[in-house]
Parts: C-alpha cells; structure tokens; sequence
C-alpha cells in the first residue's frame, strides 16, 4: 500500500453526478484501486426509480464495471453493496433535498466530490444555471452543515471538498491560464452571481410570459396544423403545448448563449462554471477546505477500466460521427490550434489524488507541499472568519493536456481522416462512405454554407409537404426532413463547437505536475494522472475512434445486413402472437379508393350518358373545394359530403354496393393489405375495421375482418336521407371507439397494431402499442419516421384492370327499351315484359 | 380449295424466321436448322346453317336418347346448363353458339308449354360471369327474359342447399352436383368442344359439381396418370369423370347433351397472320406482322391487354351432336381429331413454345404466373396422343414475359399461393398434402368466388395440379423474356433470349438436341408416333 492510496483507505467519499461520465469512473476507480475505501452516492430519484434502483442500474451495471466484476466474481454484489450507498437527493435543491439520514451519512464522509454538471453545451439557461452556478455553493453549504451536526456528534466530518469545474471558465481566448482561482487575470469580467441567477431566472418566466401572448399562440396552433394536419383538436392542442414550451427552451438556450459570450464565454457551461465558482469561493472558501480540480474535454478512457470506455456520446463524438457519414463537409478550427482533450481516466486518478493529498494535509499540514493548500494571505478578503482563523484562497487543479502535450487539432483531423479512410462506415446499400478533407475554413464561412442549405432545405420540405403525395413519395420527403434535420445539428455544432476548436488558450498544469511529481511508482501506477502519457496517435487511432464507431452502431462491414432491418424487426413485433387486436383503417389503408370514387360510382351506376358526362364535369369542378375541406377537418367533410345521398334510393345501393366491391374497391385494393388482416386473423389477433365510409360500401368486406365499425345513413321510406346516423368512426372518435372496443372486448390496446394512412388517423395510431402507416401521406410519414413506428408501403395488385375513372359500368341494356319480345316460352315472354315495365333509371342521389 | 392438313416444317437455310407469342407481343425468332415447327391444320369448312343444323341435331338425337321435342312435357322442370366462360378463346363473335343451341332449346320448351325452365352456367370452381359476359355467351333476349327473375343462375359449388349428393362411385368417388340440375325432369347440357378435354361426362360431372366431388380427380395422383388428360382413353380424369357421369344417369338424371365444335379460325382481319404460315405471309400478312409487334413494343402491357382481350374470335360451327352423353361425346372428339389431329414422327430433346396472352382461366384478365405455368405445362404440354412431344427428361421452353402480377378481383387466392405456397415448395403432391385444405375451406376465398368474381381459393392448386405431369416428365423448364424473380418462384429458369435459352437447355439434353416448336395457337394435337 502506497502513500496516496493509504490516505485513502478506510476513508468514505461522497460522490454526486456518480451517474455521468467522470462521477461513473471516478466511483470504479475508487473501488477497485482502493480496496476497503468506501462511497456514498447523492443520486435523484427518477420518476420510476429510487436512488439505490437507480445506482444499480445506471451505476454498477455499465460496462465501467465489467473488470471489478471480473476480479470479484460471484462476490461483486456482496463486495459493492458493503462498499457503496446511494441516497436520495439534488443538486437543485438548496440542502440538496437530503433527509436527515442523508445528512448523517453525508456528516460521516471524509471528502466530497461534487462532480454533478450540466455539461451540454446548449442547456437552457436557468438550468444551467441551477446546477452548475448553484450547485457547487449547495453542496458547499451541506459540507457546512454536515461538518456541524458530525461536530455536534464529536467527530470531525467531512475534511474536504472537491468541486470538479471546467478548464474552460478561463475562456478560450489566446494566453496562459493558470491554476488560481478567477479573478486574478484580467480577462474575467467581475459580475455578481445573484444578479446572475436572479435574471437567469427572470429569463425563464419572461419567454414562458411571451409564449402565452394571443400571437404566439396562434402561431403554435398554426405549427401544429401544419405539421400534423386535420388530426383533431386533442392531438394539435397538445402538439401546440409541446411547440409552445419547446421554443420557452429555445428561448432558454440562446438566452446562455448570449449571456456567455457577451461576458466572453463560448456557451452557457464554461459561463455558469466561472460564476458557479466565483460564487463558491466568495461564499465558501473561509469555511470549508476545498481544492477545485479543472478538466478540459474529457473523452473516453486511455486505460481505466479499459482502453476507450466512454459513457454517454460526448462533446466530439456526434461530430465526428457526423464526419464520418460524410454529412459535415467542413468544420471551422485552427489546425495550429490545441485541442485540449484529457482521458476521463487520468482526471479520475487526479482527483483521488488531490483528496489523498488534501486527506494528509487536514491530519499534518506539514508533512505536504506547502504550495498546496497554501494559505493566502489576502487581507482584503471581504469575508469575515467564523471557525477558520485566516481567509483561505483555495487550491486549483488543471487537469488538461495542451501544455504538457499537446494535440494540435490540424494533427486530429488528420487521424480521424486517415482512420475513416481504412475503416469507411458503410450507407444502407452497403458502400462505403468516402470521408471529406477538410479545408479549415473560417467559422462564418462554414456557418454561411450550412445555413444556406438549411434555408433550402426548409424550402423544399415546405413545398414537398403540401403536395398531397403519398407512400414512397411521401417517405422520400420525410428522408429529406431527416437530412435536413442533420444539417440543422451539423450547423448547430459549428455554432457550439466552433469556438473550442479554434481555442488559443493555454491550460497550465504546474501543480498538477507538482502532484505528480511527489507520488511514488505505486501510486503512478495505479493512478496514472501524467497527461504526458497519452500517445495521441495511438489514443485516437487505436483507442478513441473504435469505441466512438462501437457506440454510434454504425455499420463497420460491407454488403447489405445480414440481421434483419429495422423495418423486418418491427414488422415481426407486430406479427407477434402475443398482439391481441389489429385495427385497419379502409380507406389508402387497404383500397386506393376513397368515399368520393365510391359516390362517384353509385352516382354514376344508372346514369344515361348525357348525365354522365355533366355529372362527371360537376364533380370534376368541385374537387379543389372537396380536397381542401377534407384537409381542414375529415368530420365536417363527410357529414356535408354524404348528404349528397340524400333521397337516393337504399336498396339499391345496396345491391349495386357487390358491385362497386368488385368493380372498384377490390380491384384497387392492396393485396399485401388484405393478407396481412387475414394473416392477424390466422395469428388469432381480433380484427377490426373502422372507417368513415358506408355501411353499404364495406358490407362485402365484412367477412374479412372479425367486425367492422363505420358510417350509417339514415333512412325514411326507403330512401337515405344524406344524415349521419351516428357520429362517423374518423378522427378523434375513432380512437375513443377503438378504445371502448378494446374494453368491452377485454383486449389491451398497448398489445394492439392501428393500421392507417392519413394524419387524420393520429388519435387512432397513437392509443396502441403498434402503430404502423400505410402508404403515409406526408405529414404522417413525417412522423412515423421521427417516431419510429412501422411504415408499409402496400401496391395495387400490377394486374387489375384500373378504371380511368371511378364511375359504375356504362350498360347499354339498360338504357335502350327491351328487346322486342320474341317467342320463347310464356313465362320467358312474361319475363320480358315484366322488364319492361321497370324502366330502369336511377334517381341521381 | 379444300383446307389442308397440318403440317411439320423441317428447318432449313431457306426457311424464314417463326412466329412466337410472347404474352401480349410478338416475335420472330430463326430456329437453327434441323428444327421442326408443327403446325395445326387450316380451319375446316364451318356447316353452312347452324341452327338447321343445330335443330336436326336435337331432332336426330345419337345414342340412347329420344328427340328432344318428345322430352318436353307440359308442367315438367327443365334445366339448361352451359359452358361457361373458359370456352371457346378467345371469346366468339356474336352470336355466340351457346346462344344459337339455347334459343332452338326454348323455342322447343316453349312450344311444348313448358314453364319451367332456368340456366345455370356450369362454373365448377370457376368465377362467377358477368352480366355482359353472360349477355354475350346467351344474347341480350335469352339474358333478358331469364336474368332478372332469379332464373339464370351461375352454379355455386359452395352453396350447401343447393347441391345434392348423389352417393359415391365404385372408387369412392362422392358425387355432389347442382340441386336444380339434380332435380330437374331434364338437365340439357350445351358444350362448346374446344380441346378433346372438354365434354361428355365431365360437362355435368365437374361443371356442376362441388369440391367434395371434384377434389377426387383434380389432384395431383389423377393428372400423374393422366398421358395425357386430352386423351379420354389414357386419361384418368376422364375415367374418373366417366364414373361419376354413370352414377348421374343411375341415379336417374336424364341429360341431354349437346356437343358443338368450332373450326380453329382464331383472329380475325388485321390479326390473320397469326394463323398462317410464315413462308406463306404475302405482303399484307408482313405489314399486319411489323404493325402490330412495333405497335405493342410501344404499348403498355395493360393497354394491350385490353386490346387483345377485346379480340372476337371468327370460330364457326363444324359439327353439332346431341343426346346420350357417350354416344355424343364419341362424335364430338372425332371432329376435334379432324380440326386439330397431326401427325408427328417422334419425340423431341427440346419442345419450344410461344404462350400467348390467354388462357381459359384468364379470360379478360392477366395471364399470371401460375395461369403461364398452367398454359405452358398444362394445356400445351399436354396436347399430344400416345407419347408427349418432348421425350422424358427434355427441356420445354416457354417465352412470356411471366410479369409477377395478378388480378386481385378474379385470381385472390393465385396471389397468396404465389407468395406462400410456392415459396415453400414446387412440389404438387407436398403442395396438395401442405396447403390445399386451407385453401379450400378459407372463408374469405369462399366469400370471393360466391359472391364476387374470384375462382376459388383452390383453384391454383388445380392449376398446379395440371403441371404435375410435365413436371415429373421433363428435365427444365426455361421461360425466355419472363421476370427472373416470378420465373425461378415456379421453379423453372429465367432466359433473356431463345439463344440463351437453348444453350442453356444443352446443358440438359446434351450438345446436339432435336427442337420442336409447336406453333399454337391456333391449337393443335399432336399424334407423336
């Protein structure tokens, strides 16, 4: 046992954001380098999870763990549930929502590391706010609290604390930062915290406040219709609501953006980093010991646990991704530029280290560098002394490597480009993707080029979207939005991410060095914090970039995939036998026919041929008008459209209903549709129809489906009287339909396939557990895209004869007076003149 | 000039390029030397006055029968069965002879006084006809007259009141046929005889059956030892049919069959080339030839099936006979024999043939892939007497462009089987033992043939069925322009050309195989020596 390492022993550390990246390491690295060394961990309870659930499955069960699980075997669950504790509580809160158990646990721990972050790069403001300026002081003032109640209880508590922050609050502009707290250069600009989180979260209830405003309303409800059409007010009101606070976040978002360059951060997380920390040690420093340990980007691990382990996809991982499917063509950067990346293992082993030292310090001071922890001997310091005699500056940590070893980013781009040249990430057809050489253009010019073909592509997609295609057609325009999508993020991390790769400033990592110096072989070891080991050539080509490609599961072989593809897996979900209903929908579902061929048709079944041809212009001229309101609401449309059957005689319509079947719906049916109702059937799935479309028109359909849901007329004297007898089965009331049917019949709908074609069918698709679109229109092929869901595209059988036009057989017999009666026998000639007399014409409904 | 024989070409330098149907086009394609090309005889001479000659024929009756006029009696129940859509192809000018045959038929039921009388078109498990197809085969009065008072009807074989079984044969055989036609004091049969197949017994013992009754002779056992199923005396499905028409008359049903033959004059004015021989074809025949294969080149294949599907045939009547079935049917095949016999010395390596557009299953509609099975391995394979044309274990090659299409109105359960039984197996007797009885009593298919115009759900299996004995005969099947994916689903090879193809059948029948082209339609039957 080694010196660093023996400070630890024995010792408890109390660890937040032990669910990222660091905190997740840091906890492995404890455990298996420190053999009886113990952690409590500060987790928020999810919304279906305690802390200790969580600890388990977000914590122990990622592949960090794989190794202690290999060195402790059958003993790992014993072993870690002796060493490791989770409790309840969040950084947002101010005592960190602990109980007083929490507390005790808290007041029984010897270090503290704060390692919980908002480290996206574009949080909302006031969240990042909360977590990464608050967050340190809150942790701070439990340290305060924990340390008097352990005082109280007569033992020392916590001797310790180490908030990790960013290497990036000294800004990214040229020049050497060294490792002191802020305040000591002169490129910080000295704002007052509260100030800062009092506008922080002024922001918020400002933008919540404008999004409420009459106009802003109506332009979420105007998005809504655009993006979902007529799919019934539940669903566009919600999508609004969704619209509506998506743009409060957007709000939020630009609102860091701005806050922190204007104060000449690069983004919201190095800005509430600096000021988090301005706060901690203005508030804190006197009354709580604490070293600040500084990383800069940390990416996967160069050996701890194992080569390349990474947790989550990080700050250069979607880019390079992005890169290497050849959708960023140019990324701005400085190839002379460092790009001041540390594995994720060597800032764990720091900050171990750091809490050994600072272990020592606390029990002699003198037996350590007097340069750590070194007391200084600032008069000026404002706060007054409580149980500390002197104002303390606290310590900083740099843990970075672009002093000590640089990686110039010129050199990355390199690797990354030679490495995806050898090993292409291959498209869906199986060819490799040639990768681009960058030029290293300036930021605006790339931020021009994007924003060009994002504008195009919006245009495009504008256009494309109101064209009422569908199937293919419409899934080639939802493949566009995806692209397009992708420049959006491609242009949204030039904008994030620009500036770290054009980043001039120097990190100095004397102390660190100085850390490193004074450990002994052991401890180097096992603890390996030197950021002058790491190889860059060998980190990016043989460790980094595999684990990036292994986590983004792209395809790495040629040839098309063996496994089956998204769409096969889902189809075979679907074709499960535990499914227990399938719900179709009729109308492009099923048939490529709608309820006006089949008007058009039954209209047109009697009709002499002059009348055709002005029935035909008539329905010809009202098209645009039918289209448009069958756009804005399904409902209204069929109720005024069925009134044109209105007197129209019932019987017969039923009669000539078998024939419209075979002559028109059957015939422009989809063959693979019709078998896959039957095929839910054989698989001992219920079967439902529903359908805006008429009782008469979907009778001969009944058999094939176990029952059928639809629109009824009404009917006096024989005749329709153009009125709906219920409420038609669209919209909205076919999903509360469906869900009635699905109770009544004791099916679960979360066990249930909807089958429909039209974002009119929305409500339908999104009460089951299987929604799958049928030759989607665009808006709906849109969203089953970004959502996921089974998308099939079904054809008219090639072979069936397609009628120009949707109208009845023109049959002449009928129209011409019979045939002279002939001699054939008596009942024959009774017959004929029996037909006579029923001079078939039909009344135009 | 009297009409000549048929005729077998030997190829040689001088001769020209043949005619080839290739679905809904054409092509001429240069045989290499040595082929022969069968061709049928020449239309015979049609009879000059078919209803003299039709009303002499149900006067004189042949056989054990007395004259129909002495079997119509006041008060009696007369029923009229008639062939249904399948035949004659492709369909007949107006009139057609079913509506010649039938109004002599009412004429003398209505002199008689008989009341009495309903039509049933005898579908078996075929699709119901529709109403302009059924007022062609009958005319627009008889269709008029009986239509709109429930009294034409279209047999349906799934409809239990209205079938009747007869008892079984000495085989087993359950005989379940039409309950009108059963119960009637008189069942008339009006056939149109195209291929030797058609008729006698099998007109009311299948045309009017259930499939209890008809599934003992269309399965794949009875077409193996059917060489071939056109020739009633080699052909268990005849003998079968044979059985069960006996058990019909033991069982006390009077039929009174009459049997026509048409000539083989298939297309009419601009399409005449098509039955003439190419060394023949005089300046006209040329032109019609470069018309019409430039103008469906440039066609879509949809359009031009309608245009051929639109196609009357000019068929005239050669012989009409009637009374006991037998007697009838003995006549009736020998004036097939005369339009069609021909006299072919020995068996071939390689058997080409040029499919056309239809079948007697597709009749305005799509030729799919299983009805071109069928076409090519069923029907012409098939048209032979004493040995097939190809010897065992030779190549049959077919060109059609096969496209994998059906249609969804009249062919439901073809697109079903195509995608889920054949996919499994080629194989009738597993796909008999597999898939039929699904098939068959699926409710939906049922639904189809009853009430719409959808063949029964088992009928492609029949159509299999009828591949079954050039499938265990043959060595290759190659189909020549087809869909390579529809072709090798039905287990034969694709070829994009007739070259590649009869190199590719060499690998079969070795380096120097005999070819022969069968150059039908119009049809044919061979006498292999």
């Amino acid at each position: 046992m080694t010196r660093v390492r023996q400070a630890l022993a024995g010792k408890q550390l109390f660890v937040t954001g032990a669910t990222g990246f660091l905190g997740t390491a840091l906890v492995e690295r404890l455990l298996r380098a420190v053999p009886d060394s113990r952690v409590v961990l500060l987790i928020r309870p999810g919304r279906r999870s305690d802390a200790s659930q969580r600890a388990s499955r977000e914590i122990l069960r990622n592949d960090c763990f794989d190794r202690l699980r290999a060195i402790h075997g059958d003993r790992f669950d014993a072993e870690v549930s002796a060493r490791v504790t989770a409790i309840a509580g969040d950084v947002t809160l101010d005592g960190l929502g602990l109980d007083a158990m929490g507390m005790q646990l808290l007041s029984e721990c010897d270090l503290v590391v704060h390692s919980a972050a908002a480290v996206a790069f574009d949080s909302p403001l006031d969240a990042a706010v909360e977590i990464n300026l608050l967050g340190p002081s809150r942790v701070a003032a439990a340290v305060v609290a924990a340390r008097s109640l352990a005082r109280s209880q007569g033992r020392r508590g916590p001797v310790h604390y180490l908030p990790v922050s960013t290497a990036y609050v000294a800004g990214t502009h040229q020049g050497e930062a060294a490792e002191r707290v802020l305040g000591h250069d002169r490129f910080t600009i000295d704002v007052d915290w509260r100030s800062e989180v009092d506008a922080a979260r002024r922001s918020r209830s400002d933008a919540d406040a404008e999004s409420r405003r009459p106009k802003a309303l109506a332009g979420f409800t105007s998005e809504a219709r655009r993006e979902l059409g007529p799919a019934g007010i539940h669903l566009l009101a919600g999508r609004a609501e969704r619209l509506r606070e998506e743009w409060v976040r957007k709000q939020m978002v630009t609102a860091g953006q701005s806050r922190a360059q204007s104060l000449g951060w690069p983004d919201a997380y190095p800005y509430t980093k600096a000021v988090g920390e301005r706060a901690l040690v203005s508030e804190f420093a006197p009354t709580v010991p604490m070293t600040i340990i500084r990383p800069s980007i940390i990416e996967s691990a160069l050996a701890e646990p194992r080569p390349g382990w990474i947790r989550g996809f990080r700050m250069a991982e979607p880019i390079i991704v992005s890169y290497a499917k050849g959708l960023l063509r140019e990324f701005p950067g400085v190839p002379e530029g460092v790009i001041d990346v540390i594995p994720v293992d060597l800032v764990a082993a720091a900050i171990l280290a750091v809490g050994a030292e600072e272990l020592l310090n606390a029990v002699d001071p003198a037996a350590v560098d007097p340069a750590a922890g070194r007391r200084a001997a600032s008069a000026a310091d404002p706060a007054p002394p409580s149980d500390d005699p002197a104002p303390i500056e606290p310590s900083v940590y740099h843990v970075a490597s672009g002093v000590r070893n640089p990686l110039h980013y010129g050199r990355l781009v390199e690797l990354v480009q030679t490495w995806f040249t050898d090993h292409p990430i291959y498209d869906g057809d199986g060819q490799p993707i040639v990768v681009p050489a960058w030029s290293f253009p300036g930021r605006g010019r790339v931020q021009r080029q994007l924003t060009r073909a994002n504008q195009a592509m919006g245009a495009a997609e504008r256009i494309f979207g109101s064209l009422p295609l569908r199937g293919r057609r419409a899934a080639w325009i939802a493949a566009l939005e995806e692209r397009h999508l992708l420049v959006e993020r491609a242009l949204g991390y030039v904008e994030l991410y620009g500036a770290y790769t054009e980043t001039e400033a120097r990190y100095r990592v004397d102390r660190l060095m100085g850390l490193w110096d004074r450990m002994d072989g052991d401890d180097r070891a096992t603890l390996c914090l030197d950021p002058a080991s790491v190889d860059w050539d060998r980190y990016v080509t043989d460790i980094h970039l595999p684990s990036v490609v292994e986590h983004a599961r792209v395809k790495m072989t040629p040839g098309r995939s063996a496994q089956p593809g998204r769409t096969a897996r889902s189809r075979s979900a679907v074709l499960s036998p535990e499914r227990q209903l399938a719900a179709f929908d009729l109308e492009n579902t099923l048939v490529a026919s709608n309820v006006v061929d089949s008007f058009a048709w039954l209209a047109s079944r009697h009709l002499p041929p002059a009348e055709r041809i002005t029935f035909v212009s008539e329905l010809v001229r009202q098209a645009p008008t039918l289209l448009l309101l069958d756009r804005r609401d399904r409902g209204d449309f069929l109720r005024s459209f069925y009134r044109r059957y209105e007197g129209a005689p019932a019987n017969r319509l039923r009669d000539d209903a078998w024939e419209l079947f075979n002559d028109l719906l059957l015939a422009k049916s989809f063959p693979a549709g019709i078998a896959r109702v039957r095929k839910h059937r054989a698989l001992g799935h219920r079967t439902v129809l529903i359908t805006g479309a008429l009782d008469l028109v979907v009778e001969p359909l009944r058999p094939l489906f176990d029952d059928v849901v639809c629109a009824r007329l009404s009917e006096a004297e024989g005749r329709f009287t153009g009125r709906l007898g219920e409420l038609p089965p669209i919209g909205e009331a076919r999903a509360l339909l469906l869900a009635e049917y699905a109770r009544a019949e004791g099916l679960r709908l979360e066990q249930s396939m909807a089958y429909a074609d039209s974002s009119s069918d929305l409500p339908m698709l999104e009460v089951v557990g299987y929604p799958v679109a049928v030759n989607p229109e665009a808006k709906l092929a849109a969203i089953a895209r970004r959502r996921g869901w089974l998308v099939e595209h079904w054809d008219k059988a090639p072979g069936g004869s397609r009628p120009l036009l949707p109208l009845g057989p023109f049959d002449r017999r009928r129209h011409r007076s019979p045939a002279a009666p002939t001699a054939t026998t008596s009942l024959s000639a009774a017959a004929l003149s029996a037909s006579a007399r029923r001079t078939a014409h039909v009344q135009r409904p | 000039m009297s009409p000549r024989p048929g005729f077998v070409l030997e190829v040689d330098g001088s001769s020209p390029p043949t005619l080839f149907w290739h679905g809904e086009r054409l092509s001429l394609e240069q045989l290499p030397p040595g082929s022969r090309v069968i061709y049928p005889p020449e239309p015979i001479d049609p009879l000059q006055d078919p209803v003299t000659a039709i009303r002499a024929a149900l006067t004189h009756p042949v056989g054990d029968r007395d004259p129909l006029p002495a079997l119509l009696v006041p008060g009696m129940k007369l029923t009229i069965a008639f062939d249904d859509i399948s035949l004659p192809l492709p369909p007949m000018e107006r009139p057609d002879i079913r509506q010649l045959v039938i109004e002599e038929v009412l004429d003398l039921a209505a002199g008689a006084g008989v009341d009495d009388v309903a039509l049933v078109a005898a579908l078996a498990l075929h699709r119901r006809m529709t109403e302009p197809e059924l007022r062609h085969a009958l005319g627009d009065r008889i269709y008029d007259a009986f239509a709109p008072f429930g009294l034409l009807s279209q047999h349906d074989a799934e409809d239990p009141t209205n079938l009747v079984h007869l008892g079984c044969t000495s085989r087993g055989e359950d005989v379940e046929i039409n309950r009108r036609a059963a119960e009637s004091d008189l069942l008339v049969y009006v056939n149109i005889n195209l291929v030797t197949m058609d008729g006698g017994h099998k007109s009311v013992a299948t045309g009017l059956a259930s499939y209890k009754s008809l599934r003992h002779h269309h399965n794949p056992a009875t077409m193996q030892a059917s060489r071939s199923f056109m020739d009633q005396h080699r052909s268990e499905l005849h003998s079968s049919n044979w059985r069960m028409g006996r058990l019909i008359a033991e069982s006390g049903i009077t039929v009174f069959q009459i049997e026509t033959t048409l000539n083989n004059d298939t297309f009419p004015g601009a399409f005449r080339f098509l039955q003439k021989r190419e060394w023949e074809w005089r300046g006209k025949d040329r032109l019609g030839y470069l018309a019409a294969s430039k103008a469906l080149d440039g066609t879509p294949p949809r359009l031009a099936r309608r245009i051929f599907h639109s196609v009357r045939a000019p068929h005239r009547l050669t012989s009409v006979q009637a009374g006991e079935v037998e007697s009838v049917h003995e006549l009736t095949t020998a004036q097939v024999w005369r339009q069609q016999g021909v006299v072919v010395e020995g068996q071939t390596d390689i058997l080409t043939m040029g499919l056309p557009y239809i079948s007697p299953y597709n009749v305005n509609s799509i030729l799919n892939p299983i009805l071109v099975a069928c076409l090519g391995l069923g029907y012409l394979f098939n048209l032979y007497r004493n040995k097939p044309l190809v010897r065992e274990g030779g190549v049959v090659i077919m060109t059609h462009p096969t496209p994998w299409a059906f249609d969804p109105v009249h062919h439901p359960s073809y697109i079903d089987f195509f995608e889920e039984v054949l996919s499994e197996t080629t194989d009738p007797t597993l796909v008999a033992e597999r898939f039929e009885e699904s098939y068959a009593t699926d409710p939906w298919y049922i639904h189809l043939y009853r009430t719409g115009h959808a063949y029964h759900g088992v009928h492609p299996f029949y159509m299999w069925y009828w591949c079954a004995h050039a499938l265990s005969h043959l060595g290759g099947v190659i189909v020549v322009g087809g869909d390579p994916k529809a072709v090798r689903r039905l287990g034969f090879r694709p070829a994009s050309a007739l070259e590649d193809a009869l190199e590719m059948a060499k690998d079969v029948v070795g380096p120097t195989p005999t070819l022969t082209h069968l150059h039908a339609p119009p049809l044919l039957m061979a006498d292999v020596q």
